[in-house]
């Protein structure tokens, strides 16, 4: 396919959209339809002033700390849990119920305990991020290729070799597919912990101040700041997985 | 004869998951009892089990999961029923699978959570503001894996179908609808977790009526163990929600799994 045409389907459709866009919108007076061009003009005043190291950077701040954390925690005790047998039929079924409690409902328990404050939002979302990430490196460990694993053990591969090379290598599709849910479920959580509270900072809480006090153009560009933020956790992922999976999607290619 | 270990035994894994639990659940009781962590923030495991066995004879409870699966349910069968006539539709056409392609990529990672603000001023504290939100975050799971199946499609399958003189509605019906459901029911499962988590944040955050907003109630109010029944209650939503899900599954892909191996011999 040629690069023109290339390009015509990659901004086509949204092209189309924003004039349609504008175009119902431009006689429209009412209160609480945005207009394109009216929340381009003011996207920049609201959140590249202050609100940048007050609200968003902050916000930023804990979901990136938040999904480190958890994607540390989940692999190690996955990798500990998912190659101890016992261990693993121990903990499954109650880290399966831990997991299934939809982690919202774990944000007023937090603030109970913690209080709201960073620590608790951190906390929250790490609650959130850590169980597909820990659920699926377990059942990634579990299913090292056994003829990979004898082979390992003929060769006197053990200790940190076989894991860096056998184990975090055969799990690591599996590690990718739970940080993916991770990173939504991540976002969720850091929105509707900034919610709670009345003196709070962040993206959530200013973009339902905005709502609160009716101004709504401001509340728009927030839900776009958002949008931008979960597109540009997205693409961040799609990168990092295509380096770390470079071999296993070559390797399905073949199979194919 | 090679000696078995025990944790090869069938009965091994059920057994040794109900001790964890337990365990678990003794920790917990133990921890509080003592002292080691604040009981005024975490109540003693027995008490909160005690509670959440009255809470399931109470009518009041069953009001609150009534309210949350209802709009679960709503929220869920509209998305359903949305992606999958609107996954058919884009994933037919090569023009319209490229041509949307941008567009999808950028609407499918905004959290569904910022439209809450939106969702109040639309609608308040009633069910279609959950609803908003829970068929924004669920219609995509489900699009993206409809997607996913049309594009599977095996194409001599699809050349054989039409040149059998199919039409249109019969190569959906026989080719491209059996190729997709295993992918629809893996979006389905996907999107029925997502949408138990908006459901219980629209209660939460907004105070749309369902057990969400009795935990914040409970939280606001100091009930500490009624708000961690509640808690509980949600996690045991959340298991038979994917039980549920993970039989439906099963019977699909056992049948899935059969015609291709039919096909294959």
């Amino acid at each position: 396919m040629s690069l023109l045409k290339r390009f015509a389907y990659f901004v086509g459709l949204p092209v189309v959209l924003l004039i349609l866009w504008w175009a119902l919108t431009i006689g429209n007076t009412n209160f609480f339809v945005p207009k394109p061009l009216h929340l381009f003009e003011i996207f920049g005043d609201v959140w590249f002033g202050e609100r940048m190291m007050r609200d968003v950077l902050p916000s930023i701040g804990r979901i990136l700390i938040g999904i480190v954390v958890s994607i540390i925690a989940g692999v190690v005790l996955g990798i500990l849990i998912g190659s101890v047998r016992v261990l693993r039929m121990l903990m499954e079924p109650a880290l399966e119920f831990l997991r299934a409690i939809p982690p919202p409902v774990i944000i007023p328990v937090f603030a109970l305990v913690m209080g709201i404050n960073d620590q608790m939002r951190i906390a929250v979302i790490v609650f959130g991020c850590i169980w597909p990430v820990l659920l699926n490196t377990i059942e990634g460990v579990r299913a090292v290729d056994s003829v990979l694993n004898d082979t390992c053990a003929v060769y006197g591969i053990k200790g940190g070799a076989r894991l860096r090379h056998l184990v975090l290598r055969a799990a690591s599709p599996q590690i990718m597919t739970g940080v993916r849910q991770s990173i939504s479920i991540g976002l969720i959580l850091m929105v509707i912990s900034e919610m709670l509270g009345s003196a709070s900072s962040g993206l959530g809480h200013t973009i339902v101040q905005f709502q609160r006090t009716f101004a709504v153009p401001e509340m728009w560009t927030g839900i776009i700041l958002l949008g931008l933020l979960g597109v540009a956790l997205s693409l961040i992922f799609q990168f990092t997985e295509k380096r770390v999976l470079r071999w296993y999607h070559g390797l399905r290619e073949v199979d194919r | 004869m090679r000696r078995v270990p025990w944790t090869q035994h069938s009965l091994a894994a059920p057994v040794l998951g109900v001790v964890g639990i337990i365990l678990f659940l003794a920790v917990w009781e133990v921890a509080s009892r003592t002292g080691l962590v604040n009981p005024r923030f975490f109540p003693p495991a027995s008490d909160v089990l005690v509670r959440l066995g009255t809470d399931l004879v109470s009518a009041s409870f069953w009001t609150s999961v009534g309210q949350t699966m209802t709009s679960w349910i709503i929220g869920l069968t509209i998305s359903a029923v949305a992606a999958t006539a609107i996954g058919f539709l884009i994933g037919g056409s090569n023009f319209l699978r490229k041509a949307t392609h941008t567009t999808i990529e950028f609407l499918r990672p905004i959290p569904s959570v910022a439209l809450i603000p939106l969702a109040v001023l639309l609608f308040g504290v009633s069910i279609e503001s959950a609803l908003l939100l829970i068929v924004y975050a669920s219609f995509w799971q489900i699009l993206i894996q409809v997607l996913y199946g049309t594009a599977d499609v095996d194409s001599v399958a699809m050349d054989t179908a039409r040149s059998y003189g199919l039409g249109w509605w019969a190569r959906v019906r026989h080719v491209v609808w059996p190729t997709t459901l295993p992918y629809l029911i893996t979006g389905l499962r996907l999107a029925a977790a997502v949408a138990l988590v908006l459901a219980i944040t629209a209660e939460l955050v907004i105070g749309t009526p369902g057990i969400g907003k009795q935990i914040e109630l409970n939280r606001s109010g100091g009930s500490v163990v009624a708000m961690y029944s509640l808690v509980l209650a949600t996690g045991i939503i959340g298991v038979i929600i994917n039980m549920v899900m993970r039989f439906i599954e099963k019977r699909v892909l056992r049948w899935h799994a059969s015609v291709r191996k039919d096909v294959a011999v």
